[in-house]
């Protein structure tokens, strides 16, 4: 079962580019300088962002490795949402203009090669099974908050799906937890849009597997987020969002938040 | 799409998964009389008891073994229930957990425990806080004289402990006016030093009191098979959720008052039993998606 499974020990996975091209360059290239044997995406290329068409061709130059999310399943089949399931009206606003915007940006080419994309990917890590999603194993547009999502309950999803290590992404907050003989949930994080930490770099998450034993370091990503903030205005992109990339804090979809990652940012 | 058994009527939905687990952790046993509630819970209506916490200790290692990811506690009033705050201490140690709370009896010495035991977790404590209206006229003539100003002052206290609590109303007005009733409730909740407010809406259970109050539900008002066809049973709080109580597992917290939604003794009996949407509350759900949830449900399908 195993042996045609692609094999990696040091990987760079990351999720959410928003559109955020810029950043996926920076990642891009800080990943190749750390010497990874694979890059790996796990989807929501577009929203939020300017020209979501940038996107596609650095993905397909650098070989990475793209799991289809949510927002690039509502793309692919041009949907009426983005599937994120916001019921506060502001939010509903927001992830309207901007599902708008992207669905009328992304050319046919592009949203034809999202849908064909596969909704899982499993490989070995080391001496690892490893499968990674965009949500969660059992549903695409499932989030895994760090405060809101149990260790049995990690553990119920992976032995579901006869994994050691689960990898995701969709909240837009990076964590991971181990547990047991060598269990791991990582959430890589998003490049799209800064971590709702006050800073204006973006996250993903450098795997490496030595044998059974895993190592997560989250590499925050430094690049010229003032540009993109231009470019977000030159498309007439809602203020709020240009305000996101500038500051570093949330200001839309926050009621999917738990209390818990809520109260440590600003609104 | 999930598989819906069709046994004539009324249709079953079965259990995806066990995601939420509720515990009616103070029976029918309230410290109000709310005009609007879906069971009629009181100070003298005693048809269901509170847990031990022992009972619960019981669920949460069955929930444990399986893969629950959420725990609710609701009642009557939760924290009437004396072991409350150990409950949650040993909920918080495994989960994230939320208690549906009428805030009148939460006291700076209560808030002041739960910020504790919310800062000693990794899991996220949510508050959900029934307010039944934006000022004391339009909520004391649901829950009660006094009632309004009580749980302003409860979530006062709650938001400079930290919390950022659910405030929870049912729709008691027309379509037209949630808006600027929206606006009314953060522009309220701000004077009680609440700046970040979470605002929930719910649509009104026709059972219990609240029929009394406004109507029942018409003939009409239920969901029948065919209804089900074309639908996402997983919108549905039944296809991933159990209540436990001291008289066995219930399907829901809604449909208490009805023997159909008595599911089994234990969990792995209600886990293994499917939900039947055989009353007019559940047209209600089916009109609006997971209601009790902190979030609603989606609709995808699992793959």
């Amino acid at each position: 079962m195993t042996s045609s499974m692609p094999h990696y020990n040091r990987i760079a996975v990351f999720g959410g580019i928003y559109s955020n091209h810029l950043a996926l360059a920076a990642a891009i290239e800080d990943a190749r300088s750390r010497g990874v044997d694979g890059i790996m995406c796990l989807g929501d290329l577009g929203a939020f962002g300017p020209n979501p068409d940038k996107v596609f061709p650095l993905l397909r130059a650098n070989d990475v490795s793209v799991v289809k999310g949510n927002y690039d399943d509502s793309v692919a089949k041009a949907l009426d949402d983005c599937q994120c399931g916001y019921t506060d009206p502001r939010d509903n606003h927001f992830a309207r203009l901007s599902y708008q915007y992207t669905l009328s940006r992304t050319a046919l080419e592009n949203r034809t090669w999202m849908g064909d994309l596969p909704e899982a990917l499993r490989f070995r890590l080391g001496d690892l099974e490893a499968l990674a999603c965009h949500g969660s194993p059992r549903r695409m547009n499932e989030f895994l908050w760090e405060s809101s999502t149990p260790t049995h309950f990690l553990d119920k999803l992976a032995t579901d799906v006869e994994a050691d290590v689960v990898l995701g992404t969709h909240t837009g907050l990076h964590w991971w937890r181990q547990w047991g003989d060598a269990k791991s949930f990582v959430n890589v994080g998003v490049l799209g849009r800064p971590a709702n930490d006050g800073r204006t770099n973006v996250w993903y998450a450098l795997i490496e597997a030595e044998g059974r034993r895993l190592a997560v370091d989250f590499i925050p990503v430094h690049y010229d987020h003032e540009a993109l903030a231009n470019e977000m205005r030159d498309e007439e992109l809602p203020e709020q969002f240009v305000e996101t990339i500038l500051t570093g804090w949330w200001t839309t979809c926050l009621e999917i938040l738990p209390g818990k990652e809520r109260a440590v940012g600003r609104f | 799409m999930s598989q819906i058994a069709h046994v004539g009527a009324p249709p079953e939905v079965p259990l995806r998964a066990l995601d939420q687990l509720w515990f009616q952790v103070s029976g029918t046993v309230c410290n109000l009389r709310c005009r609007h509630c879906f069971i009629s819970c009181s100070p003298v209506n005693h048809s269901f008891w509170f847990l031990t916490r022992d009972e619960v200790a019981t669920a949460l290692e069955d929930s444990i073994r399986l893969g629950v990811k959420e725990y609710y506690f609701t009642g009557g009033e939760p924290f009437m229930n004396r072991d409350m705050i150990d409950i949650l201490e040993d909920t918080l140690a495994i989960g994230p957990a939320t208690v549906l709370t009428n805030a009148t009896l939460l006291p700076e010495r209560t808030v002041s425990a739960l910020a504790e035991l919310a800062a000693g977790s990794p899991y996220t404590l949510e508050l959900r806080v029934s307010v039944d209206g934006v000022n004391a006229q339009m909520n004391d003539s649901i829950r009660g004289e006094g009632t309004f100003d009580r749980a302003l002052g409860a979530i006062g206290r709650l938001a400079a402990a930290g919390f950022l609590p659910i405030i929870t109303a049912m729709q008691s007005w027309k379509d037209h006016e949630t808006d600027p009733i929206l606006d009314d409730f953060r522009a309220l909740l701000r004077t009680v030093g609440y700046e970040r407010a979470r605002l929930k809406i719910l649509p009104p259970l026709r059972i219990g009191a609240e029929a009394e109050r406004s109507r029942g539900y018409n003939a009409t008002e239920r969901v029948t098979s065919e209804m089900m066809l074309e639908y996402p049973a997983d919108l549905l709080l039944c296809s991933s959720a159990r209540l436990v109580t001291n008289a066995g597992v219930w399907v829901c917290p809604i449909l208490l008052d009805y023997p159909s939604g008595r599911l089994g003794d234990t969990l792995d009996e209600a886990v293994a039993a499917p939900a039947r949407l055989s009353e007019q509350a559940c047209h209600t759900c089916w009109v609006n998606g997971a209601i009790c949830s902190n979030m609603p449900g989606f609709g995808a399908e699992w793959s």
